[in-house]
């Protein structure tokens, strides 16, 4: 309401005020600045008369303080100079402004204040302006500031080159750094300490930042300074949790950006100590886990990891699908109060509950069995697993026996289910489980798992949910933060590499519908996780394949010296930040031979596929004593073989040849080999590029020849037989992937010799080939293999009875997948 | 693990009858295969019959649905876990209402306010499996009234008497096995 007094509004018309005077409009015309200065936007009334302000008040001296004893917000603001605290009703506009030319330190929280106090006396939206300073925008921008311009800058060289606002700025900054040093009362005096430290570094820092850095209108604290060792002390004694979060943030941020904010003489390693430091102490973790996850996670993930797990999960439930189905269970629950969702798109019998006014472990419908509470990310190994009806599975850790549940309502209580755990009191939390939920194919038993193929063996599939650290849950456990070191889990490691390779023994290779074993934990470490799995690939004779899930991070191939095999990037990782779900891994491997490589010292014996008969070779093959064991034998004949033999190498993947030449595929017609990396890349490092006729020729007559062991192997794993036959001389012995078995026994022992001292000098001369990471395993491997037939590596699984001598016809004694 | 004896045998149907009656029968020979019960530590277990059972006896911890035990002057108990098999097989049922639910679960007899349905011509103490109002087994127990006198009782009397009930998944964990 009331008359607008727009001076520069011309007054147009027949009536009074077009005639009258143009007094008044060319009194303030002399305040207004001149057409030329500003920009061609038409001002508002109220633009023009903040623009005359600011004119005036450009040319007053500082404004004396008004609020002597306000207090800045702790630790943050130097206190110095808290003139700018203040604005008088009339001048708040000016006054932003002015704070900002003479580098008064932005006091928000007393700003605030102060708008509340005289925000009925401003009704103009000088507020807003008020906020000029950290609201970078002006709500009626282009208003030409010279922000103080004529006071002394400090970058005279620069000055020229920059905006009014970056010299505004950058006189700001070093007017706070003066008055960083003034500090109030109220200030601890390690604060003060710091602060003095601080304010003369910032200064020359900061003016840096602003020559090169991005200028942003922003409230920039001082930059981050790591305290001097004494104050380390000092807060280790009386840690200010608030303060350390903001050092926390300081250093991830200097560190984001090392190269232009670090401080002269600090290094890399000490921002990253002092990191870890506050981490700890704010987080509460141990120094270990802790340095551990700062090699696991780049700094951002980190920290966001960190805060996941501080927080629960969601809870969730898993269907049962024995007795109901996940629409009515959802319909029962809801009408009982629960709020609830289904799990996602890759769940068909999740459900993520939000809350519950009943205690959703004690419905009636979890009593009658209808559901099971479960983690979402205990769902993914059984998914992974996919056991299909009339399987029989052995649940190597079974308790609390979700899992179990879950297979067996995937298998629609058909087959058997063998669940077992070491602890007999979580036994019982199974057996109520199972019985709960209508499990019916199953049997629960109380071995150690490493028994296991001794007891019972064979199985379709099995499901290893090893015991491990548990540092994925650390939101469920928080006393892992603290209670894990180095031997826990080099502990937890080595029970886990036993348990697997139990695992891997007791699945049967040559079942008609299975051969698959899931390895998970619920841990993050690696060496809990991935180097377990490529121990194993080492030691047997299994192959990782996908899982099956299409989410979830890759595992590592790499983690900082360690090297794994490739294939390890099928294996999955899930980590509570990111896919909002325990931490866990799984790896899914599949067993391609029943029989057990033996592993010898120095994991030598380049994989050696051998040719089952080999009458065509023509190398002079020395008699090999019968005694000498079959693997040697094998390992020998492979080794000959493979330099014999020229073969085209096919750069095939997902075949793994054994280091110690056990041979899988029972004959050319399905080999497969297993091997780890090393073999593999040493097969390919010395394969020549030979023709494979030879092999051709020599395959011919072996092709009835069928094992009765043989594994299902891909065809193409044939061409990788002929792969590994790297030989940089020609030789026409062939060497097929051959699986090991009492089947080979009938390798010629006289094959062995021979081109033993070939293939080794073959191989060597193959170490110079490029691929660096396998030469000196390959390297080691054939310095390993000894000459002698007792080398060698393969050992028959169940080589209770003596190997046959010299047997061609393959015979599956059938010990092998029997006693397994 | 061994088959269970004739006399072993005879008492264990004899209790199982009083729910089920002749329907008996029909847990043995079922259509999708034969079951049948072996006797482990005491507890009587009903499996497939081809259900591999080579594990020694003291590592064996359960074995199929176990469904109840032998007590020390053998007789036979029956377990909540059996309610899987009685339910279907039930011949005298008893539904009681939501509000007694609650209290059922937590192990207190069935008093005649919380008596929902019954069927007719229950004899008393005839064996009876106990279901909420929405066809959900929930346990089982002994007729206390005859379905007559249920209904001249005043609301305070006991009807069913109760012997099982599924909350004790939740409260005796430890002793299911």
């Amino acid at each position: 309401m009331g008359r607008k007094l727009d001076p520069a509004k011309e007054k147009r018309g027949p009536g009074r005020k077009a005639r009258k005077q143009k007094g008044a409009e060319t009194e303030v015309a002399r305040f207004l600045p001149a057409a030329g200065d500003e920009s061609s936007k038409r001002l508002s009334s109220r633009a023009r008369k903040r623009a005359a302000k600011r004119r005036l008040g450009s040319a007053e001296a500082l404004e004396m303080p008004k609020f002597p004893g306000a207090k800045p917000f702790p630790g943050k603001l130097p206190k110095g100079v808290s003139g700018g605290a203040v604005q008088t009703p009339g001048k708040k506009g000016a006054q932003s402004l002015l704070r900002a030319s003479q580098g008064k330190k932005r006091p928000a929280p007393t700003h605030s204040s102060e708008e509340e106090e005289e925000e009925d006396d401003s009704e103009e939206d000088d507020v807003v302006n008020q906020g000029g300073l950290w609201d970078s925008e002006d709500s009626d921008a282009d208003m030409i500031d010279d922000y103080g311009a004529d006071s002394t800058s400090e970058d005279d060289d620069e000055g020229e080159e920059l905006l009014p606002i970056e010299r505004a700025a950058r006189k700001q900054k070093a007017q706070e750094a003066v008055a960083g040093s003034q500090w109030s009362e109220e200030e601890t005096e390690e604060e003060e300490e710091e602060a003095e430290e601080e304010s003369p570094e910032s200064g020359p820092q900061k003016n840096d930042e602003t020559d090169g850095g991005l200028q942003i209108n922003v409230d920039e604290e001082e930059p981050f300074v790591l305290p001097s060792a004494g104050e380390m002390e000092q807060d280790a004694q009386t840690p200010d949790l608030q303060r350390i979060h903001k050092r926390i943030q300081d250093i991830v941020a200097v560190l984001r950006d090392f190269g232009t904010q670090r401080e002269e003489g600090r290094s890399r390693s000490e921002y990253l100590h002092r990191l870890q430091k506050d981490l700890a102490t704010y987080y509460s973790y141990g120094d270990f886990l802790l340095g551990k996850l700062m090699d696991l996670f780049p700094l951002s993930e980190l920290v966001e990891f960190l805060e996941a797990n501080e927080v629960p999960r969601p809870i969730t439930l898993r269907t049962n699908t024995l007795k109901t189905r996940r629409r009515d269970l959802a319909q029962a629950l809801i009408n009982r109060g629960v709020n609830l969702d289904p799990l996602g798109k890759w769940s068909k019998t999740g459900l993520v509950v939000y809350d519950s006014s009943v205690p959703i472990g004690a419905t009636p419908e979890y009593l009658a069995g209808h559901y099971m509470l479960q983690g979402a990310s205990s769902m993914l190994p059984v998914m992974a697993l996919a056991p299909q009806e009339h399987e029989r599975i052995l649940d190597m850790c079974c308790a609390p026996g979700g899992k179990t549940s879950y297979i067996a309502q995937l298998m629609k209580n058909t087959g058997v289910i063998l669940a077992n755990d070491a602890n007999a009191e979580r036994l019982k939390s199974v057996v109520g489980n199972l019985h709960r939920l209508g499990v019916t194919n199953t049997i629960i038993s109380h071995y150690d798992g490493r028994q296991f193929p001794k007891v019972v063996g064979g199985f379709d599939r099995v499901l290893l949910d090893a015991p491990c650290s548990g540092t994925g849950v650390i939101s469920k456990d928080p006393a892992v933060k603290t209670n894990k070191d180095e031997k826990d889990i080099l502990r937890c490691a080595h029970l886990q590499k036993e348990l697997l390779l139990s695992a891997i023994d007791s699945v049967n290779a040559t079942s008609k519908t299975g051969g698959y074993l899931v390895y998970c934990t619920c841990s993050i470490m690696v060496e809990e996780n991935e180097w377990v799995v490529d121990y194993a690939l080492k030691k047997r004779n299994v192959r990782l394949v996908p899982t099956g899930l299409d989410f979830g991070q890759e595992g590592f191939t790499r983690f900082r010296e360690r090297r794994f095999h490739p294939t390890l990037r099928s294996t999955r990782r899930f980590y509570p930040h990111t896919h909002n779900m325990d931490g866990f891994f799984i790896a899914k491997f599949k067993k391609f031979s029943n029989s057990i490589p033996q592993s010898q010292t120095g994991n030598s014996a380049a994989s050696t596929p051998t040719n089952l008969d080999l009458p065509e070779v023509k190398d002079q093959m020395t008699p090999k004593p019968k005694g000498s064991s079959h693997p040697a034998k094998k390992a020998r004949v492979a080794v000959k073989a493979k330099q014999q033999l020229q073969k085209r190498q096919h750069p095939k993947k997902a075949s793994f040849q054994k280091q110690n030449g056990i041979s899988k595929g029972t004959d050319s017609s399905s080999p497969t080999v297993s091997c780890d990396t090393k073999s593999q890349a040493s097969s390919k490092l010395q394969d020549s590029s030979q023709p494979a006729q030879k092999a051709e020729v020599i395959r011919g007559p072996k092709v009835p020849r069928k094992l009765k062991q043989q594994s299902a192997m891909p065809q193409a794993s044939k061409k990788v037989g002929f792969r590994k036959q790297n030989a940089s001389r020609g030789t026409d012995t062939e060497v097929p992937v051959l699986s090991l078995s009492k089947t080979q026994a009938a390798l010629k022992p006289e094959d062995c010799d021979q081109p033993l001292g070939n293939s080794k000098r073959a191989e060597k001369v193959k170490q110079q080939l490029p691929e660096q990471p396998f030469k000196k395993a390959a390297f080691r491997k054939h310095n390993g293999t000894p000459k002698g037939p007792e080398t060698s590596t393969v050992s028959l699984l169940s080589s209770s009875r003596p190997p046959p001598a010299k047997r061609r016809k393959s015979q599956s004694r059938g010990s092998s997948h029997l006693s397994s | 693990m061994r088959p269970l004896t004739e006399e072993e045998t005879r008492v264990m149907f004899e209790k199982i009858a009083k729910y089920i009656g002749e329907n008996l029968q029909l847990l043995v020979d079922r259509p999708d295969g034969t079951y049948c019960f072996r006797l482990h530590n005491d507890r009587v277990y009903y499996k497939i019959l081809k259900l591999a059972a080579n594990i020694s006896g003291d590592k064996l911890v359960s074995l199929g649905t176990c469904f109840g035990k032998f007590t020390k002057t053998h007789k036979f108990r029956l377990h909540i876990t059996a309610l899987d098999y009685l339910a279907p097989y039930a011949k005298y049922k008893v539904w009681i209402k939501p509000g007694a639910e609650q209290s059922f679960l937590y192990g207190n007899h069935v008093l005649k306010s919380g008596l929902g349905r019954i069927t007719e011509n229950t004899c008393q103490y005839q064996g009876v499996v106990v279901y909420s109002m929405a066809d959900v087994p929930l346990g089982f127990g002994v007729a206390a009234k005859s379905t007559q006198d249920c209904r001249k009782v005043d609301p305070m009397a006991i009807v069913v008497f109760h012997q099982a009930d599924i909350g004790e998944y939740v409260r005796h964990e430890e002793t299911l096995t």
